[in-house]
Formats: structure tokens, C-alpha cells, sequence
């Protein structure tokens, strides 16, 4: 029985894996003709605002990415991180002072480096880009947190995007943001994190809102293309629950 | 030819991303098993160099740092801290008494106490929250919040809260509770899929290049 029910796991992650490949590509390929239109989210339009005040005034952009290893399941939420620094470190590369990027893992350091470096040179500015801007602040949560809040007090930061891997730990980050009176969005994949965050943060992403960053800072038709995929699947989850909970309540299950 | 490096870095994160999938979904092929094992065996000898690597670069910004005189203090004591760890374990290894008393008197209080720091900072800013958002969603927040608490914390010289405790705080971490973390991490799992699908496509590539 354990069997049968590992190779059903097995192919259907398998199925489920292609399937979503199949769709991402259809989708991304017929976005003129199928045009798929992003649900207002009010942080991401703040988010927007923001950034455009920290290029008009010179100030900077501080992006926390958490500590979201390489090799655990959680890498995804480092990997959104890095696609928002990606983007957004473009479009703030005409500002006076660069983004800078804090994480607590020393291969996201390195990532976040070369994420920057990449955004320089698509900007076509490489000699802006400062490989101290790309920062490991510590590799526990708590001295990950202790090293990154002077970084919000010192560095003439306006715009915090707190987006990753992150613990409980983060309150305290989002907490020190809010004090700086800056605009801050927070967002991790932690469920007990997502708790603190929409106590503790002004502009905080619940749920899975986390992977649509991607979409929503335009990052490319691949980004809006599986966010729609995300949210058809999320629909046929649904379906599938309710339905195994009413066979499950007939007792056909 | 940084488009060619490009192009090559992307190609190479592809075909690895591909061969460990692989090596999950069939491991009938003992190729992509050998593979899959090997790759992340190689993933954790990278993680551990770029901790490493981290920890070089923490080095470096403070060491920069200490040119400017206001910010310098701090900068100070992390290098003087960092080096003598460094310096103590190297010499006499990670398990020695010297190193348990670096950790068990240094690290794990001041840990201890930021934790403590945490539930305070919490505390307002769930006083705060109704300033931000005083919408339905925050007065429930808050109400399962105080329901939570009072069934989880015992009182002084009373013990459990009767009712909080044996009845409203289980319905309610077993009921409403598990059922949106549930469907909070089947969304978790789903964006954590498309995001290692964009990766496998190359529409992210956090290795720098595009």
C-alpha cells in the first residue's frame, strides 16, 4: 500500500511538474493573444511610489533577502528575492546612491552580488556597481537581524523590500524599518513569520502573494505566465480538496 | 563575451537543475541517481565555501567601515570578535571549553535576549496594528491572538484559564488555524514550483547574466 502510494506521489509530482512547464510556456507565448490582467495589490502600487521617491531624492533602496540556504526548499523565497533585487536594482540605477542587499547566508551574498552586478550592467552603468552593496550581515537569524538594522539607521535608506526566507526574527527587522518611518513591504514563506509580519509590518504579503512579486515588478512575460499558471492550479487544489472532503464525508474515500 | 559566459552559465544551471529532477522522478536510472547524488554533494561543498565567502565579505565591509569615525565602534568589536573566534577555533577546535564558553555565555544569551526583545516589539505592534488597519481582519487578528494567549499561558496562582485552555484555544488551533496554514502552504509549495520552473527555463537566473 505504502508503495503504490510513494509511485502515486512520485508520478503525480512528475504530472503536475510538466503539466505547469506546458502551461508557463503556452501561456508566456500567447500573452498578446490571452493578455492577463494582475489583480490590484495596494503594497505593490506603495511599492511603486516609493521606489520612484528614493530615485528622485537620491536615497537608497535596502533589500533583505533572509537566509534561505541554496540546498533546502525554502531557496525558492531567496531566489524571489533575488529576482525583485534583480529588477528593481535597475530601475534605481540611475539614482544618486545604489541598492544595497543584506542576507544571512553566505552563498545568497555571493548571489546577491552577482545579481547586482547583472542589473549595473543591463543599465548600462558597470562602474556603479560596489560589491560591498551585497552583504552577508550574519549567519544566525538574530545576528543576520542585529547586523542588517544598522544598515536601515546608517545608509540613508527610504524604501526597505524584506523579502525571503525568514523566521520570527523578522518582526524585529520590520519593526526597525517602520521606526525609520520608511516604506517597507515584508513579505516570507514562513507561516509563523507571515503571523509577526502582518502585526508588525505596514505593507506585509500573506499567502503565497510572496511569488507574484516577480509579476508585479515586471520582471518578464515568464513571471506573469506562471503566476497565472499559480493561480488556475491553486483553483484546481481547491477543487480537489472539497471534492475528497465530500467523498471522504459519503465515505466513497 | 560576457554574453557567451552568460549563455554557458545558464546552459550548465539548466542541465543540472534537469538531471537532479531526473534523478527524483526516475530512479529506475541509476545514471541519474549517481548524478543527482554527486551534484548535491558538490552544492554542499559550494554552500560551505561561500559561508566562507560570506563571512570574508562581512570582514571587508567593516573593515571599510572603520574610515568612517562615527560608525567605527561597532565595526571594531565585530572585527576584534570575529578574528578571536576565528583565532580560538582554528587552534584549538570548534569543541574545545573555550569555544562552549564563547557560545553558551556570549552568543546564546545575547540570542536569548533579542528573543525576549521580540516578544515586546510584538506586543506593540499588535497595539500599533489597529492605528495601520483597524479593518475587520486586524480586530480578528487580535481577538485569536488574546484567545491563544490566554488559553496557552497559564495565570499566576490559577494555573490554566478553564475553557480557554480545554476547549476555545484547541478548536481553534486545530480547526480555523491548521485549515488556512494548509492552504497557505499548498500556495507556498505551488510558487515554489513555478519558481524553480522559471529557474529551470532560465527566465530567472540568480547567477547573475540576464
Amino acid at each position: 500500500m505504502s508503495n503504490v502510494n510513494s509511485e502515486l506521489i512520485l508520478y503525480g509530482g512528475l504530472a503536475l511538474l510538466i503539466v505547469s512547464a506546458v502551461l508557463i510556456l503556452v501561456f508566456a507565448l500567447l500573452r498578446k493573444e490571452f493578455p492577463y490582467a494582475l489583480r490590484e495589490i495596494p503594497t505593490f502600487a506603495r511599492m511603486r511610489r516609493a521606489i520612484g521617491l528614493a530615485i528622485e531624492d537620491g536615497s537608497r533602496v535596502h533589500f533583505s533577502i533572509g537566509r534561505g540556504g541554496l540546498n533546502m526548499p525554502w531557496s525558492a523565497a531567496a531566489f524571489v528575492g533575488l529576482a525583485t533585487v534583480r529588477r528593481v536594482a535597475e530601475l534605481t540605477s540611475v539614482s544618486d546612491r545604489p541598492s544595497v542587499v543584506t542576507s544571512g547566508d553566505g552563498a545568497l551574498a555571493v548571489l546577491s552580488q552577482d545579481t547586482l552586478k547583472a542589473s549595473y550592467v543591463a543599465a548600462v552603468a558597470p562602474e556603479r556597481y560596489d560589491a560591498s552593496t551585497g552583504r552577508a550581515t550574519g549567519l544566525t537569524p538574530f545576528s543576520y537581524v542585529a547586523g542588517a538594522i544598522p544598515v536601515m539607521h546608517d545608509e540613508n535608506i527610504s524604501t526597505n523590500v524584506i523579502v525571503g526566507n525568514f523566521g520570527l526574527e523578522v518582526a524585529l527587522l520590520a519593526d526597525a524599518a517602520e521606526r525609520q518611518d520608511n516604506f517597507t513591504m515584508v513579505a516570507s514563506d514562513n507561516i509563523p513569520a507571515q503571523a509577526v509580519l502582518f502585526a508588525s509590518g505596514s505593507n506585509p504579503l500573506i499567502g503565497e502573494e510572496l511569488y507574484a512579486v516577480g509579476a508585479y515588478v515586471q520582471a518578464g512575460a515568464v513571471h506573469n505566465a506562471s503566476l497565472r499558471v499559480q493561480d488556475l492550479l491553486r483553483w484546481v487544489f481547491i477543487v480537489a480538496v472539497v471534492v475528497g472532503a465530500l467523498l471522504k464525508l459519503v465515505g466513497i474515500l | 563575451m560576457r554574453i557567451i559566459t552568460t549563455f554557458f552559465l545558464a546552459i550548465i544551471a539548466i542541465v543540472s537543475g534537469v538531471v537532479v529532477l531526473l534523478g527524483y522522478f526516475l530512479p529506475g536510472v541509476p545514471l541519474f541517481v549517481t548524478l543527482r547524488v554527486a551534484f548535491l554533494n558538490w552544492l554542499m561543498i559550494l554552500a560551505a565555501v561561500a559561508v566562507f565567502v560570506g563571512i570574508a565579505n562581512l570582514f571587508s565591509v567593516h573593515t571599510q567601515k572603520l574610515k568612517n569615525k562615527k560608525e567605527a565602534a561597532y565595526s571594531v568589536l565585530l572585527l576584534v570578535f570575529l578574528l578571536g573566534t576565528f583565532t580560538l577555533g582554528l587552534f584549538q577546535g570548534p569543541t574545545s571549553p573555550a569555544m562552549d564558553f564563547v557560545f553558551l555565555s556570549i552568543q546564546i544569551p545575547v540570542e536569548t535576549s533579542l528573543m525576549a526583545l521580540l516578544a515586546v516589539s510584538l506586543l506593540y505592534a499588535t497595539i500599533r496594528l489597529l492605528r495601520w488597519r483597524a479593518n475587520f481582519m486586524s480586530i480578528t487578528f487580535i481577538i485569536t491572538a488574546l484567545i491563544i494567549f490566554l488559553g496557552t499561558a497559564p495565570l499566576p496562582f490559577l494555573g490554566p484559564v478553564p475553557f480557554f485552555s480545554d476547549w476555545l484555544r484547541p478548536i481553534i488551533a486545530q480547526v480555523p488555524a491548521a485549515a488556512g496554514a494548509r492552504g497557505i502552504l499548498l500556495g507556498v509549495a505551488l510558487g515554489t514550483l513555478m519558481t524553480g520552473l522559471r529557474i529551470l527555463f532560465g527566465a530567472d537566473r540568480p547567477y547573475g547574466g540576464k
